[in-house]
């Protein structure tokens, strides 16, 4: 089976130790998470995981198993990429300097859709969003001028299909 | 206080009273029908173990010689009663000496909730004396867990502990209690736990699955069941015989379904697995339709998997939907409750002998009984084996003892040989193969079923890693017949260095102590067998008392356990020698 990149969402209640939880599913087969989101969700007190790995559907579909059979979660999804509308984000500190000596930066600012988000004496700092690979094209165009800081977030993620959620809440109250 | 106490016996419905979290604690196992547990205090647990002492009356705790000892006996009792084992330990290593328990547990799905004492919330990431982060460290080997830092949490906490350990797919829940909410007052009122919000402890059976299960199994020329403990966790035996008596299908059982099926019920045909009958393990390859339910297709019960019964269509009925396609795709995932699915099974199928089917399962039990079992249990060679004093412990307590089996030869031996007529008669530990399990989970077992006779059959090995036990059995004069038997090595290790290492011994040779000295020691009657012609007697003697007794065999030093699937080979592949 090859492996591929899925999405895992998880819902669940938000309990301090539930991520050390998760984690633990993947490191027990030695899967590396590749990117990790924790967010509140749609629904008041429900937290909600997004979860990027590499790996075959077999093992997606076994860790998803054992991600659902923790007490506190209630429900994990696995989707590929094609099924969910997905982003990062990243900031790019950079020299004020630079700014009005390479008049290429601007250009770069404005051709990738990104914005700068502050500007100080020193320096300034541009905020994107978008697809993993636009992120990486506009790192390699900034690079040669020199980034002084860089970070790129976690991915977030909807999927395409509806997500039952609230039902769901409700038939576990509803259980016996 | 002690005005309290009494109100709270007296009145059935929930009310408040002012209480610290150390009796909180004790009033919530009260609630939950606990009336003992075993555990071994220290600094962090002190205040409910002054509890415990103004409990004595309704609540007895066990002083185990080891935390770990206090595990597995909670198991032994959990195992053999269906009720909640309960464990109870202090912050720091009192807390990582559960995890082998809770781990155990764990995988063998056992309903035990550990208690754990943890330093005062302001101490907490402190590195204060005896703190360990046992949530962090207990969180990959419990179904769930949880540190309370604020008496008022105890009540529904220990409430959801005692519902998530027991429902559903049951396991090992551990809550830490740090010192200050054992100290602290508040206002306690105790409800039962009914459910989990995020927790569906027991999946609805399709019905359609039933259908279609029903439709396979009614059409099938082979079919062959396997059950596992889902069985005796469901309390489903009388559901799986009569489904079994009604479809005439041959029926297999993993090492922890033993016992839910009497042995000699002519339908069930033995143990699948690594040192399984060699009529079920081969046949698996066979059949047309393999029912598995309330098994989950460990590699010891499926060997390879690109092997395991590739011409069959596979029905899996099984509670946790984690399980179901995990190692062998199911053509039809019945999930629910064994109990539940079984009774809506039941009238779909249809009734059938499958006779010739059958013979072939005689047939292959003829060779193995020729080549290996005759020579286990009926010797005629010189030196004792493990397999005849099974036969003549089936003998002497007429086939329905509680077996408590530890980790090795003498489990594989054990779980062969010994004759079962009643359910939840076979305590041991499967999937960890935790030596050191026996001995504390026969006082365990004994304690959970004092009507009936319990005897633990342990190696030399194992035995030694929880020997300190005694200590308990003397105590208490808690009266378990133990059994060692002893061939001077680690058998299973030295039987795999025998066949796969060229006969390298590592570290298996023993040079064991007096066995019976040391259960003298402990003033526990103890006696030694070496020839045959004691054996009978010391084993009838031994089942005949009515206190704890010690006995040590000493069997064949080199005896290998056959049949045998070599490790990572086919259920095909299995050997006779």
């Amino acid at each position: 089976m090859e492996k591929q990149w899925f999405t895992i969402s998880v819902y669940s209640e938000n309990n301090v130790g539930l991520l050390n939880r998760i984690s633990g599913i993947f490191l027990k087969r030695h899967i590396n998470i590749e990117s990790l989101n924790v967010s509140k969700s749609e629904i008041d007190g429900v937290s909600k995981f997004t979860i990027v790995v590499h790996t075959t559907e077999k093992w997606v579909h076994n860790i998803v198993g054992q991600i659902e059979k923790q007490i506190e979660v209630i429900k994990a999804f696995y989707h590929t990429d094609d099924e969910t509308i997905y982003q990062e984000s990243a900031l790019f500190k950079i020299e004020s300097a630079l700014l009005f000596d390479e008049r290429q930066i601007q250009n770069i600012i404005k051709e990738n859709n990104s914005q700068i988000v502050t500007v100080a004496r020193d320096f300034f700092v541009i905020a994107k969003s978008g697809r993993r690979n636009e992120i990486n094209e506009m790192y390699e165009a900034l690079k040669p001028f020199g980034i002084m800081q860089f970070v790129r977030s976690g991915r977030i993620s909807v999927t395409k299909d509806v997500m039952q959620i609230t039902a769901l809440l409700n038939e576990f109250t509803e259980q016996e | 206080m002690e005005f309290l106490k009494k109100e709270t016996k007296d009145q059935k419905t929930p009310s408040t009273i002012r209480i610290t979290g150390a009796e909180a604690i004790i009033h919530c196992l009260l609630a939950e029908g606990v009336d003992l547990l075993y555990g071994y205090p220290g600094g962090a647990i002190m205040p409910v173990y002054d509890e415990l002492y103004k409990f004595q009356d309704r609540l007895t705790h066990v002083l185990t010689r080891h935390e770990q000892g206090a595990t597995h006996a909670a198991q032994g009792y959990a195992r053999v009663s269906g009720k909640v084992g309960v464990a109870m330990a202090t912050s720091g290593p009192g807390a990582t000496n559960l995890v082998t328990g809770l781990a155990d547990a764990q995988i063998d799905s056992t309903p035990m909730v550990c208690i754990t004492g943890q330093v005062s919330r302001h101490l907490l990431g402190s590195d204060a004396f005896q703190e360990t982060d046992i949530i962090g460290i207990s969180t990959p080997v419990t179904k769930w867990n949880h540190q309370i830092t604020k008496a008022s949490e105890i009540p529904e906490i220990m409430a959801r502990a005692f519902y998530i350990a027991k429902s559903g797919r049951p396991g090992p829940v551990l809550v830490d209690i740090t010192k200050n909410a054992q100290f602290e007052e508040f206002d306690f009122s105790y409800e039962p736990c009914k459910r989990v919000r995020s927790y569906k402890p027991t999946p609805t059976p399709d019905k359609q699955a039933i259908t279609d299960a029903a439709e396979l199994i009614n059409n099938a020329k082979k079919p062959f069941i396997v059950w596992g403990q889902g069985i005796i966790l469901g309390k489903a035996e009388e559901q799986l015989k009569s489904f079994v008596e009604k479809t005439g299908i041959p029926a297999a059982w993993t090492i922890l379904g033993a016992s839910a099926l009497a042995t000699d019920h002519p339908l069930n045909v033995g143990m699948v697995g690594m040192h399984g009958n060699y009529g079920p393990n081969l046949l698996t390859n066979e059949c047309d339709v393999l029912i598995a339910i309330g098994m989950r297709f460990d590699d010891r019960v499926t060997g390879s998997l690109d092997t395991y019964a590739k011409q069959a269509k596979v029905i899996h009925l099984e509670i946790d939907p984690a399980e179901v396609n995990k190692n062998v795709k199911a053509d039809v995932a019945v999930l629910g409750d064994a109990k539940e699915t079984l009774e809506l099974l039941l009238p779909l199928v249809a009734k059938n002998t499958h006779e010739a089917w059958h013979n072939v399962f005689k047939e292959k039990y003829e060779i193995e009984f020729k080549e290996v079992i005759k020579n286990d249990i009926e010797p005629v060679k010189e030196g004792l084996t493990m397999g005849e004093v099974i036969e003549e412990i089936n003998k002497a307590s007429k086939n329905n003892a509680v077996i408590v089996t530890d980790v090795g030869q003498h489990q594989m031996i054990a779980c062969r040989y010994a004759k079962f007529s009643e359910s939840k008669s076979n305590i041991t530990s499967g999937g960890l193969g935790t030596m050191g399990f026996a001995l504390p989970a026969a006082i365990g077992a004994k304690m959970g079923a004092m009507d009936r006779e319990v005897v633990a059959v342990i190696g030399d090995g194992g035995y030694q890693m929880t020997i300190q036990e005694l200590g308990v059995i003397f105590q208490h004069q808690v009266p378990v017949k133990i059994v060692v038997l002893n061939n001077d090595h680690l058998g299973m290790v030295r039987q795999w260095q025998e066949l796969f290492f060229e006969r390298r011994y590592a570290s298996t040779v023993m040079v064991n102590p007096d066995f019976v000295k040391i259960a003298e020691g402990y003033h526990i009657e103890a006696k030694r067998v070496s020839e045959r012609k004691d054996l009978k007697n010391a084993v009838a003697t031994m089942i005949a008392s009515d206190k704890p007794y010690f006995l040590e065999v000493k069997v064949e030093k080199e005896d290998n356990v056959f049949p045998m699937i070599p490790s990572g080979a086919s259920v095909s592949e299995i050997r006779l020698k």
